[in-house]
Order: structure tokens, then sequence, then C-alpha cells
């Protein structure tokens, strides 16, 4: 029996990238940020992605997600389908999930009216009013996050740690296939960052598949992941469980580095 | 949480009518009048106006004035010149009277005109929530009707130039107070060739709760339609006054230039709300000027989406202590349009308040601009305004200015000022579209969030409509 790691659109895999490669414009050079990633998540597990600071971590999360801002090469699978080439809305539609670091405020447009479209768009039908406020105002509970803010504008106005509830909320909301948590954790005090990973936690089953990008301990205590990656320079330079997360808790990422510089020596060869 | 809450999305959902301007209101009537005017301005079409209308000397010679003023008076070097330049003032029907009287049921308006509103969709709202309207076809109000409580009040709703007839004294003591003929080239235009506009009158301490409606229609080609408005509110009144208006879609330029008045006595309130939706063949400069006595509250909501080149800026002058003046406008300059729109707020008394809140929405080639002056005279201390000036561009060459002027005299007083200019944002866009929302429907939802200010000020049903034509005209559009 061949190895479902190997194979992207093996039914026991919900994600997986191969070669991937993210550009950006830099005035008039293109920059590459992610150099030759491939990644593969099966079903009912959790990925953690670490790395230190400016590593392309964010980036690698946007443009999986289709960010316009960004040129890729490579292939995306999301449940056995190639799905590079279509719109965020599309992958959207089809299970993908991204949980902003920074949510942007969209004044005018209310949480509810926002929710209600994104539901009716992932569901592919109108969620009517009565079932549609039930799902809500319990969501809104396990999140902990106050009912007022259901008729409040969009991320406007709204703390670090509200903001990031609400991510956790509409990923419970559409029940995605993959979700992609980028720095869910930043900018959390303690307690929220419980609601927050219980939230993550409720979210995944057996199904399901996440990579949850982040460069702290705190939240995959919380978590705990199936696997973890870490991400340095644009490349995935090392893959294990949780005792990789202690690791590089205790020594940081410079002991890296170097296996880091050795793999891109490598590649250049 | 409430339904009202969710109503907003419903609105939108339902409304993916794929019309355009030209299928909704694009259309007109064969041309059948029992008088057209021929092409022209000059003193013989007004003496054949006022003739028509067996109006009382004064008024007369208040018309044969007023065309000298406007021959005298040069056009404005501001706003779009270039555009004003080319209006040929000799190629417009100045007045046009269509046939049948004015009637008090639908079912006596003569029946391509009774059509046509129903068509707008104008005896169903007066039915649903209205306490009173008027409909204008071409020159002359064909239709008006008023609750018959309100009479009873002795609240006054009728066409202006019944007004004339019937109220005189009133009519005589406020023409021409608010807005002089020779303020600018335009109000003298209208006070040579006026025809219709709507006359309110509300006696003191009545509150007219539901809103009064005048819809403006224009129907025929190169049609100059110059309506004039005066509402007065007496002591401790309040009154909400909602206009529309639309126009066919021709290849030739139409004029509209209407002057509007209000006067608020002591303690009264005036809501004057504005939907303005001519076809873009359409030439609207506007003047409307309210003066605020003590106490005193005047609302101007402005919503200008259609017209060719609009130039218009709601006026208030605080002339009472403690009065309250606001301007609430939204302007959606699309292709080929120029809305140069603002407010003018003048603090004459003590203590006075205003504020201006301006959003405009430019897309392709469309220009929004604001222009607004807020001025505090000698004497007017312990006033404070607040202006807030907000624009949206869609798409690289959509255009958006903003000319604020602030003249104040006196150092007691309190000025707030901010303007802001935003792209839809792409990472708004990007937000929205990872939550499965299609790019146009992403657009249309952060549009609609930057006017909910404004909506939110609309009764539902106006609400409703602005919100599908803000839909319509957002189709298509390459962010």
């Amino acid at each position: 029996m061949s190895d479902p790691l190997l194979n992207p659109a093996d039914p026991a895999n919900v994600f997986a990238c191969r070669n991937l490669r993210v550009f950006v414009q830099d005035g008039d050079q293109e920059k590459e940020i992610v150099r030759g990633v491939d990644l593969t998540v099966r079903r009912g597990r959790k990925h953690a992605l670490m790395g230190p600071n400016g590593s392309g971590k964010s980036t690698l999360a946007a443009a999986l997600m289709g960010h316009p801002g960004y040129r890729v090469e490579g292939e995306i699978w999301l449940e056995g389908e190639r799905v590079d080439q279509l719109e965020p809305h599309l992958r959207a539609r089809r299970g993908m999930f991204l949980s902003f670091q920074y949510p942007v405020a969209v004044p005018g447009v209310t949480v509810a009216n926002f929710l209600r479209a994104s539901l009716a768009a992932r569901r592919g039908t109108e969620i009517p009013v009565r079932a549609f406020r039930q799902e809500l105002n319990e969501a809104f509970a396990t999140m902990d996050i106050d009912p007022s803010f259901i008729t409040r504008y969009l991320n406007d106005g709204f703390s670090g740690g509200e903001k990031k509830r609400l991510e956790i909320l509409q990923m419970l909301l559409l029940k995605p296939s993959f979700s992609l948590l980028d720095e869910t954790d930043s900018g959390l005090d303690i307690d929220a960052l419980k609601v927050v990973s219980d939230g993550i936690n409720l979210a995944s089953n057996e199904q399901n598949g996440l990579l949850l990008v982040t460069h702290y301990q705190r939240i995959l205590n919380l978590v705990q992941p199936d696997v973890v990656h870490v991400f340095m320079s644009g490349r995935l330079v090392r893959t294990g469980g949780m005792e990789l997360v202690h690791a590089l808790e205790e020594r940081g990422y410079d002991w890296l580095a170097d296996e880091s510089a050795a793999i891109a020596e490598g590649s250049r060869a | 949480m409430s339904d009202a809450t969710l109503r907003e999305t419903t609105s939108q959902d339902l409304s993916s009518i794929n019309d355009d301007y030209t299928a909704r209101y694009g259309f007109h009537d064969p041309e059948d009048y029992f008088l057209k005017a021929p092409k022209g301005l000059n003193h013989e079409v007004v003496e054949m106006i006022s003739r028509k209308k067996n109006e009382p000397d004064w008024m007369r010679a208040i018309r044969h004035a007023a065309l000298d003023t406007f021959r005298a008076k040069p056009m404005p070097r501001w706003g779009d010149s270039e555009s004003l330049d080319s209006i040929d003032f000799e190629n417009i029907h100045y007045y046009i009277k269509p046939k049948g009287e004015q009637a008090t049921d639908w079912n006596d308006v003569p029946e391509q005109i009774k059509k046509t509103f129903d068509r707008l969709g104008i005896p169903e709202a007066e039915r649903k929530f209205l306490a009173g309207v008027t409909a204008q076809y071409e020159s002359e109000v064909v239709y008006h009707s008023i609750r018959e409580d309100l009479t009873k009040l002795g609240v006054i709703f009728m066409d202006m130039d019944s007004a004339l007839r019937e109220h005189p004294e009133i009519v005589r003591k406020w023409f021409g107070k608010i807005i002089p003929t020779g303020d600018n080239k335009f109000s003298a235009l209208n006070t040579a060739v006026w025809s219709g506009g709507s006359f309110i009158y509300v006696p003191k301490g009545v509150k007219v709760d539901i809103p009064l409606q005048a819809y403006f229609r224009i129907n025929a080609e190169n049609m100059g339609q110059f309506e004039r408005t005066l509402i007065i509110a007496d002591e401790d009144s309040s009154v909400h006054y909602i206009e529309g208006c639309t126009a066919p879609t021709y290849s030739s330029d139409s004029l509209h230039s209407a002057v509007v008045e209000l006067v608020a006595l002591d303690r009264a309130h005036i809501r004057y709300t504005t939907i303005q939706n001519w076809s873009v063949n359409v030439y609207n400069l506007v003047t409307k000027r309210a003066h605020a006595y003590t106490d005193s509250v005047v609302e101007w909501v402005d919503g200008n989406l259609g017209s060719k080149l609009t130039m218009k800026y709601p006026a208030i002058v605080l002339k009472g202590e403690r009065a309250h003046g606001e301007v609430l406008s939204i302007a959606f300059a699309g292709h080929g349009q120029h809305q140069d729109a603002g407010a003018k707020m003048t603090h004459v008394a003590p203590n006075t308040t205003s504020r201006i809140i301006s959003k405009s929405i430019s897309k392709d080639d469309g220009r929004s601009s604001y222009r607004g002056l807020v001025k505090m005279g000698r004497g007017a201390t312990g006033c404070k305004t607040s202006v807030e000036c907000d624009a949206l561009l869609i798409g690289d060459h959509a255009v958006s200015d903003t000319y604020p002027t602030m003249d104040v005299a006196e150092s007691d007083v309190r000025v707030e000022h901010e303007a802001r200019v935003s792209k839809v944002g792409e990472e708004q866009l990007f937000y929205l579209q990872s939550r499965g929302l299609d790019p146009d429907k992403a657009r249309l939802m952060i549009v609609n969030g930057f006017i909910e200010p404004f909506v939110k000020e609309l009764p539902m049903e106006y609400a409703v409509e602005l919100n599908r034509l803000i839909e319509l005209e957002m189709e298509g559009s390459v962010g």
C-alpha cells in the first residue's frame, strides 16, 4: 500500500501543497518569499508551523488562501482537488479557511449581515433567519463574546482579542475542512487564549485538518498539534512532534539556522 | 438579535435585479401636451408663463426682473465651469403643461401619466407610508393629496402655483426672502421661469409624524424643470419632507434648476430628504437654503445618484440662539458624472451648532467633489461645528476632491474637520472573499457599509430603494 502522504489526491489527505513558491513584487524586482514547500495534512491532524519573525509564515498562509498580492507557483490541493487556480472565494466555499493575524475592519457592515452572507456562500443556500439566529447565539456563547457584537460593525473598533475570538467563531460556523490559523494567539491574554484554543479544539474533528502558524509554545500546549514544522527563510527545515516545540523553546531558532543554510546550499548545488 | 438587523442583507439578496436605469426610469411617454413653449429664453416666454398661470402683477414683475438678473450674472467659475459653459439655454423648453387638470384622485390623472407614476411606484408608496403626495410632470403638478386629519389641523401642502392663488399673503411674505433672486445665476433663472414645486405650512405646535413627499418627473427631451419650493414650519411644529426625481435617458441635455426655501421658526424641526436620481443627460443646478430660528433644528438629508452634473450645496443660516443645522449627504458619481455637492452653514446667533457629514463614492471616471463653507460671524460665540468628509474610490480612474472652507471670526468656538479618502481596499476585499463572498458581492457590501450612516436616516422603504440603486450602479464594476 502506498503512503498517502506521497499522493496529494489521496482521500486520507485534506490538504497538500507541492513545490510551493511565493513571490512578491519588490520595486521592479520579484522577491521569492516561500521557496519550495511540500506539505501534506491528513484528515484529523493538527499541524503547527513555527518560525522566527520574517520567515514568511504569514505570506505562506495568505498565499495558500489566494491573496491577490502574490504570484504563486506549485500545486495546492484541497480534499483531493487542485485549487491553486481558484479565486479566494471559491477556495473558501470548498472548505479552506484563513484566520487572519490582523482582521480588517469593514465599517457599516454588521457582524450579523457579514456572517449570514458568509454562511450562505459556504453552504450554497440561504439560512432562515430563525435558524441563523440560534446558531449565532450558540457560537457567541461558546466564544464568550457579548451578544451585542452581533449588531456592531465588522472588526470596527474591536480589541485584538475580540477580533481573534470572532475569527475562531467564524471557523466554528463555517466548518472548514482545512483551516489556516495565522498567529491566532498573538496579543491574547491567558483567558482569551484559553477560549480561543477551546474553540479551535471544538472545531477540530476526524474529518478536517488545520495548520496553526505561531512562534509561541503556549497555544501549542493547549491545542496539542500532531505534527510540528519549523519554517525558516521560506523553507520547512525540520518536521517532528511536540518535542520540537520544547527544543525551540529552550534553544531558540539559531541552532536550526545552520541546517537551513545547509539545505539552501544543497538546493543550489 | 432583532429581525431589523437582518433586514439589510435580505433586501440586498432580494434585489439582484439586472435592470439598468434606462429600463426602470429612462423610458418616456409619447408627447401629448396642453401647451409646450417653444425653445428659448426671453421676456415673451416669461410673460406667457405668468399669464397662463393668472399670476398677480407683483409676481410677474419679480419674474421679469429675475430674467434680467440672470442675463447680467456671470456663470460660476467654479464647480465644473467647462460643463456649465456648454449649456445651450436657447435649446431648452422652459414651460410644458401636460393635459388635464390637477387631480386629487389618481383615477383622474391622464392615463399615460398615471401609468408612468404607477411604474415609478408613487401611488403605492402613498398608500403605504406617506401623509401626502404631490407629483409633478414637466412643469405642472398633476396630482396632489394630503391626509384629511392634517388638513383639519391646518397643515397646508399643495403645489406652489396653487399656494400663490390660495395663500398669496404667506407666499408674498417669504418668497425669495431666504434665497434672493440674485443669489446666483441659477436662482435668478428659477425665479424667472419657476413652475410647480411644493408649498408647505405647518401651524404652531403641529407635528406631522409621517413624511410628505413630492416626486418630480421630466418626460420631454430638452426640458427645463424649475420647481420652486417653500416650507414654513411655525413655532414648535415638525415636518419631514421627501423628494425624489427621475427622467428619461436622452442623448441631448435637459436642465433641472430648483430653488428651495425653508423657514424653521422657534423650536420647529424640519427634515428635508432628497433622493436625486436624474438620468445622466440632466444638469442639476439647485439652490437650497434654510433659515433656522431660536432652538430650531433643520436637517438636509441629501442623496445624489443621478444627473450629468450636480451643483448643490444645501445651506442653513442659524439665525436664532441654539439653533442646530445638519447636512448629511452622499454622492455617487459613475461613468460620465460629476457630483459637485456639499453644504453651507452660516452661524449668525450665539451657541448655534452644526454638523456636516459628506460621503461620496466615485466609480469608473466619475468625479465627486465636496465643497463646503462654514461661517461663524462676529457675535456668533459659543458655536460648534463638525465637518466630516469621507470619499471612497472604486477603480483607478475615479476622482474625488474636497474644498472645505472655514471662515471663523470668533475665538470662543469649536471647529472640527476630518477628511478621508480611501480606495475599496484590497485587504477588505480579500477578507470578505476569504469567507466565500464573490468579488462583486464583497465590493457591494463594502460600499453599502460605507453609506450606512446615511441610509439609516432614511425611512425603511427608501433605504431599500437606495441599496437597490447602489447595487445597480455597482454591477460589473472593476475594482
